[in-house]
């Protein structure tokens, strides 16, 4: 079937396209944000006493950029293209998949604004002020309208795994964004929670670490259920592994929250049943793990050549040692050493850039030539080169944060023979800080693997052409 | 709620949860499945017709 000048028997990789570049410009300016902090911890003079640049504010900058600006973008691009592609049909309405993606860049734009200017409501990861609130749940049930959609009127009889993770994330984050959001307002910027004490605690932290487990995994998934087969040439290696995989991390995940408030006022049951369910979490998330890494297996040869299955493989390596070490942190008397120290920086950074920055850059580098009629990038050997300067700096980073934590965590509790604190905290700061340099450095390596790659996407990008693609005729099954 | 009514609550929610699982399991690797999920394995394998 050739395509026609009708639109509907073409896919819509407009907005793919939109989104695709969109993820490139904010991971590099969500990574340069953590870069600047990194180098604010080592020299605090760089803050230039001015209010808008301390580390108070630039943080939860960077943390919005990176996980909602470059992670949800990379979610918005690649959920369009594999739901269009694994359906055989364009998305649900054109209209408002526009909108999303105006919606989603508005809301960027707004906290790049309201977060230097101090307008939070000081929720981790949940920082925006009401009225961006409610722009996000307006957007993101356009979102859901979309996916869900273009699932309805699929060509397809059955629904490809990936799109279950996503559909799952897209439901679930918008249950998580209204409970956790809900305010009640003073000030155009200013609100208060609705919750009071230790609830407002626990629901915190039941969004808090169901954005790690959907936001942050189940839509990656959806991902690695897509581009690794792809990029292999070969079907997953057990797809009824992968349903058992969906169905057990999405029944799971939901309760591991408490995890984030042991030792508090939280009940001990509580703080239990969170430690419990983390530390079941290592079966499903292993279980994906192998169930993507095996998709390799009689093509291992590959990896040699491949860079981009190279950026796919490790990542879920990277996943896997996330999620050993995640449950080993929630055990409580290993939390009593690790939590508050930067043993939990290096955690988050080896998941956020081990999987899911990895995972994101190898799709891209699947998707963007392919949306500019291309067949690959327009350097292989630049992926190449981006792959070790990104792995390294991982590295880097990752083992200079676990021994800083490590230290931190025994010096804060060591105690002399008469029960006083062995150290100051002062002493504990000073041993920790060569180590920050060591993840400065690590720090920038990765960002600079970053303008590695906007360079070749410009490159590619310059010499490709937006092209339609037409839809499969209706298949015969 | 007495500690009795509780340790019952418990028990009954984790058989649930582990008939569920089983459910699942069985669900998943049932033959009658196969052809399906074959079917699905290949959709990412599929190239855009050019």
């Amino acid at each position: 079937m050739t395509a026609t000048q009708f639109g509907i028997t073409q896919y819509n990789d407009k907005v793919v396209r939109q989104f695709a570049l969109m993820t490139v410009v904010w991971g590099v300016v969500g990574m340069l944000v953590g870069v600047i902090i990194a180098a604010q911890l080592l020299l605090p003079e760089l803050n230039f006493d001015l209010p808008w640049l301390t580390y108070s504010r630039l943080r939860p900058l960077h943390t919005n950029a990176v996980i909602f600006a470059f992670g949800g973008s990379a979610i918005f691009a690649t959920s369009y293209y594999i739901v269009q592609r694994t359906c055989h049909t364009r998305l649900f309405s054109d209209r408002l998949a526009a909108f999303t993606f105006w919606g989603w860049q508005t809301i960027i734009v707004l906290a790049a604004i309201s977060l230097p200017m101090g307008w939070t409501t000081g929720k981790e990861y949940a920082e925006l002020e009401w009225p961006i609130d409610l722009l996000i749940a307006v957007v993101w049930v356009a979102y859901a309208i979309v996916f869900l959609g273009t699932l309805v009127k699929r060509k397809v009889q059955h629904i490809y795994v990936a799109n279950w993770f996503f559909a799952a994330f897209i439901i679930t984050v918008a249950v998580l964004h209204i409970v956790n959001s809900a305010e009640i307002p003073v000030t155009l910027t200013k609100s208060y929670s609705a919750y009071a004490g230790v609830v407002d605690a626990m629901v915190q932290w039941w969004y808090g670490h169901n954005a790690v487990g959907f936001f942050l995994t189940a839509a990656f998934l959806g991902m690695m259920y897509y581009f690794i087969p792809k990029q292999a040439g070969r079907p997953i290696y057990s797809y009824r592994l992968s349903i058992v995989h969906f169905w057990s991390l999405i029944s799971i995940y939901m309760w591991a929250g408490p995890h984030h408030l042991h030792y508090t006022t939280l009940p001990d049951w509580a703080q239990t049943l969170g430690m419990v369910f983390s530390l079941m979490l290592l079966a499903p998330s292993w279980g994906g793990m192998i169930n993507g890494i095996m998709t390799l297996s009689g093509a291992w040869h590959k990896l040699r050549t491949d860079p981009i299955l190279k950026f796919l493989i490790v990542s879920l390596s990277f996943y896997g040692m996330s999620t050993f070490e995640g449950p080993m942190m929630s055990i409580k008397t290993v939390n009593a050493l690790s939590h508050y120290t930067d043993w939990t920086i290096g955690h988050v950074h080896s998941g956020a850039l081990g999987w899911v920055a990895m995972v994101s850059v190898g799709s891209l580098y699947m998707l963007i030539p392919r949306l500019y009629g291309r067949t690959e990038m327009w350097s292989t050997k630049l992926i190449d080169v981006h792959f070790w300067v990104f792995t390294i700096g991982i590295v880097l980073y990752v083992a200079s944060m676990w021994i800083a934590g490590v230290t931190q965590g025994l010096m804060w509790r060591a105690t002399n023979p008469d029960g006083t604190l062995t150290y100051t905290f002062v002493e504990a700061l000073k041993a920790t800080y060569p180590y920050y340099a060591v993840r400065l450095l690590g720090g920038t390596m990765v960002l600079g693997g970053m303008f590695i790659m906007v360079y070749n996407v410009a490159k590619t990008v310059g010499a490709g052409k937006a092209a339609d693609v037409a839809i499969p005729a209706p298949a015969h099954a | 709620m007495s500690a009795a009514t509780l340790g019952i609550l418990r028990g009954v929610a984790t058989l649930l949860a582990m008939i569920a699982f089983t459910a699942v399991v069985v669900w998943a690797w049932s033959r009658r499945r196969r052809d399906t999920f074959d079917a699905a394995a290949k959709l990412p394998l599929e190239e855009d017709p050019s």
